[in-house]
């Protein structure tokens, strides 16, 4: 027991303490006299009901959707084609390949956010000329500066960065694949692209719901790049406002909105209903029929 | 006919699926790296190179390190990075020490609430410890570590303990039977048992250094809710403020961003096959 003890202290502590606690002060409000008292699940209410309050929790609950929606269509594909060339018997370099594509991984969010608010400034014109390489330098635009294409820009950015992750964890499972199957998939027969969507990507299922989960669950925690890029006003008028901006927002204030500690935790409860929901969905609906299809 | 389809012949078809092949990831290495690299070579220029000629490597005429002064001259870049390195070194040495003492109890002795406390110790896997941090903020503010890197260090310990502990349960279970009732029989105490495991176990070790490593260095949520004062900066947090108050000054920000990256760069280099190696382990098991 002396062997538990230390690990299970801190982290009863730091983690779930303060979880659990988080979760009770969300059933608070400022009282008088800098006291706080019980109101249920009042916050919860004002918070879908109160349009102050609710326009700005939709509005994050949406635009997260979307900085989802980019990763999982975008991200997650270009991952797994990266890594199917990387597993690829006739690639060459696949170890060097696959150490620079990791880069952007490795590198603070805080310092990509910059690099790309420098890259995509309409004053440094980067952006013009690549899109000029392609013929369309008439459609370049301040990316970062619009309602409609600031946030789909920083997922896009977000992509760029966290690729590498997806990219490993897929190939780390296709590498896995015994080579029988995929030579007596060519003895009968099947070409390349048959091989790996008739033979490898079901095989790598596990992993995809894996990829899933976890870019679901740090998406709906992200705060970092929009921070950095857009402040925590999450601008232009909060078009790139997801749970995490929302959250430290509302519990810190900013600028004329003073801090709110106890709506602080209820948006931090919305975040923990979501994401609860997510990871209990990947748990009972996929798993399980991952496993029905294995029996 | 079969043997063409066994062997792919290196014919035409062949050689375009390799020239493809290469030219797909010749393509996404350039725009991977792109931006870093433009980055770094700009840093080294004066202010109208910058702009006028982005893509050209600084020359006699455009070389420039007045970014660099200005970097130096406004901010204690070298205490950041101390900061971190403390922060970050601490974090993981608790996170390996407590997570393999518990990952050992759960792995050799049989008790009643076994199961239960792995699964207890695995809640927080997929539980972001972000979402505690209003309360978090008001522990450390009663505890009076506001302000210092212990609340770094105790936050980020609680962080990595679940996964590092489900990872080194899982390893230590490989370890032999026999090893350790023979250690017993030669009157080894409990504690030389675990001492004797633990380098067996070193590769699950490294693994969850590795996973741990670059979150802890890279965050930037709790320098910025915990420890936002002077001394206790880390340096990604030191860099975000810097950046935002130096946002017009196009020499500065260069600089200092070549500056946070390098570093990093240089590490990723040398321990990249390490550092992939552990993250792709830890994923599998």
């Amino acid at each position: 027991m002396v062997f538990l003890a230390p690990a299970t202290l801190i982290y009863t502590a730091f983690m779930i303490y303060p979880l659990l606690d988080s979760l009770r002060l969300s059933m608070f409000a400022p009282g008088p006299d800098r006291t706080e008292v019980f109101v249920g699940f009042g916050n919860y209410v004002r918070m879908v009901t109160d349009p102050t309050w609710s326009w700005h929790l939709w509005n994050a609950v949406k635009n997260n959707f979307v900085f989802f929606a980019v990763h999982m269509f975008v991200q997650n594909p270009i991952g797994l084609f990266l890594a199917a060339l990387l597993s690829s018997q006739i690639t060459r370099f696949a170890a060097v390949f696959r150490t620079v594509l990791f880069l952007p991984t490795v590198l603070s969010i805080v310092l990509v956010g910059f690099i790309w608010r420098l890259i995509l400034s309409p004053l440094w014109g980067i952006s013009e000329d690549a899109l000029g390489l392609i013929g369309l330098a008439d459609l370049n635009r301040p990316w970062l500066g619009l309602e409609s294409t600031a946030l789909v820009t920083l997922s896009f950015v977000s992509v760029w960065q966290w690729v590498g992750m997806p990219m490993l964890l897929f190939l780390a499972a296709l590498v896995g694949i015994p080579d029988e199957l995929v030579e007596a998939a060519r003895v009968d027969g099947a070409n390349a692209w048959q091989v790996f969507w008739r033979i490898k990507f079901p095989l790598i299922l596990p992993t995809v719901g894996i990829v899933g989960v976890l870019t679901f669950v740090s998406n709906f925690n992200a705060f970092d790049l929009i921070y950095t890029t857009q402040r925590a006003t999450a601008g232009p008028n909060f078009a790139t406002d997801i749970m995490g901006t929302f959250f430290f927002r509302t519990f810190f204030g900013v600028q004329l909105q003073p801090g709110n500690p106890t709506m602080g935790a209820t948006v931090a409860g919305f975040m923990f209903l979501i994401i609860l929901a997510g990871v209990l969905l990947y748990l009972f609906a996929y798993q399980r029929r991952l496993q029905r299809i294995e029996l | 006919m079969t043997r063409a389809l066994i062997r792919p012949g290196r014919g035409l078809g062949y050689w375009g699926q390799v020239l493809g092949t290469h030219a797909a990831l010749l393509a996404y290495t350039a725009f991977a790296t792109f931006p870093i690299v433009l980055v770094i070579i700009n840093s080294f220029k004066e202010r109208r190179a910058i702009f006028r000629s982005p893509y050209a490597l600084p020359d006699a005429d455009t070389f420039s390190l007045v970014g660099y002064q200005t970097v130096l001259a406004g901010s204690r870049f070298e205490y950041y990075f101390l900061n971190s390195f403390i922060v970050t070194a601490v974090s993981l040495a608790l996170i390996l020490l407590v997570s393999s003492m518990a990952a050992h109890a759960l792995a050799e002795y049989q008790f009643r609430g076994n199961a239960l406390m792995a699964l207890y110790l695995a809640i927080g896997i997929m539980i972001p410890i972000r979402l505690g941090t209003v309360s978090i903020l008001r522990i450390m503010v009663a505890l009076g570590l506001t302000d210092t890197l212990w609340a770094l260090i105790l936050v980020y310990t609680a962080q990595g303990i679940p996964l590092a502990v489900f990872i080194l349960s899982v390893f230590m279970r490989q370890v032999p039977r026999d090893l350790k009732d023979a250690a017993r029989i030669d009157g080894a105490s409990e504690y030389r048992i675990y001492g004797l495991i633990l380098p067996l176990v070193r590769p699950a070790l490294g693994t969850v250094a590795v996973f741990n490593m670059i979150p802890i260095w890279n965050d930037l949520w709790f320098p910025l809710v915990l420890a936002s004062s002077e001394r206790s900066k880390t340096v990604i947090l030191g860099a975000q403020i810097f950046l935002g108050q130096y946002v017009n000054d196009w020499n500065a920000v260069l600089a200092s961003l070549t500056l946070a990256m390098v570093p990093i760069i240089i590490l990723y280099a040398i321990f990249s096959r390490q550092l992939i190696r552990g993250l792709t382990q830890g994923a599998v098991k």
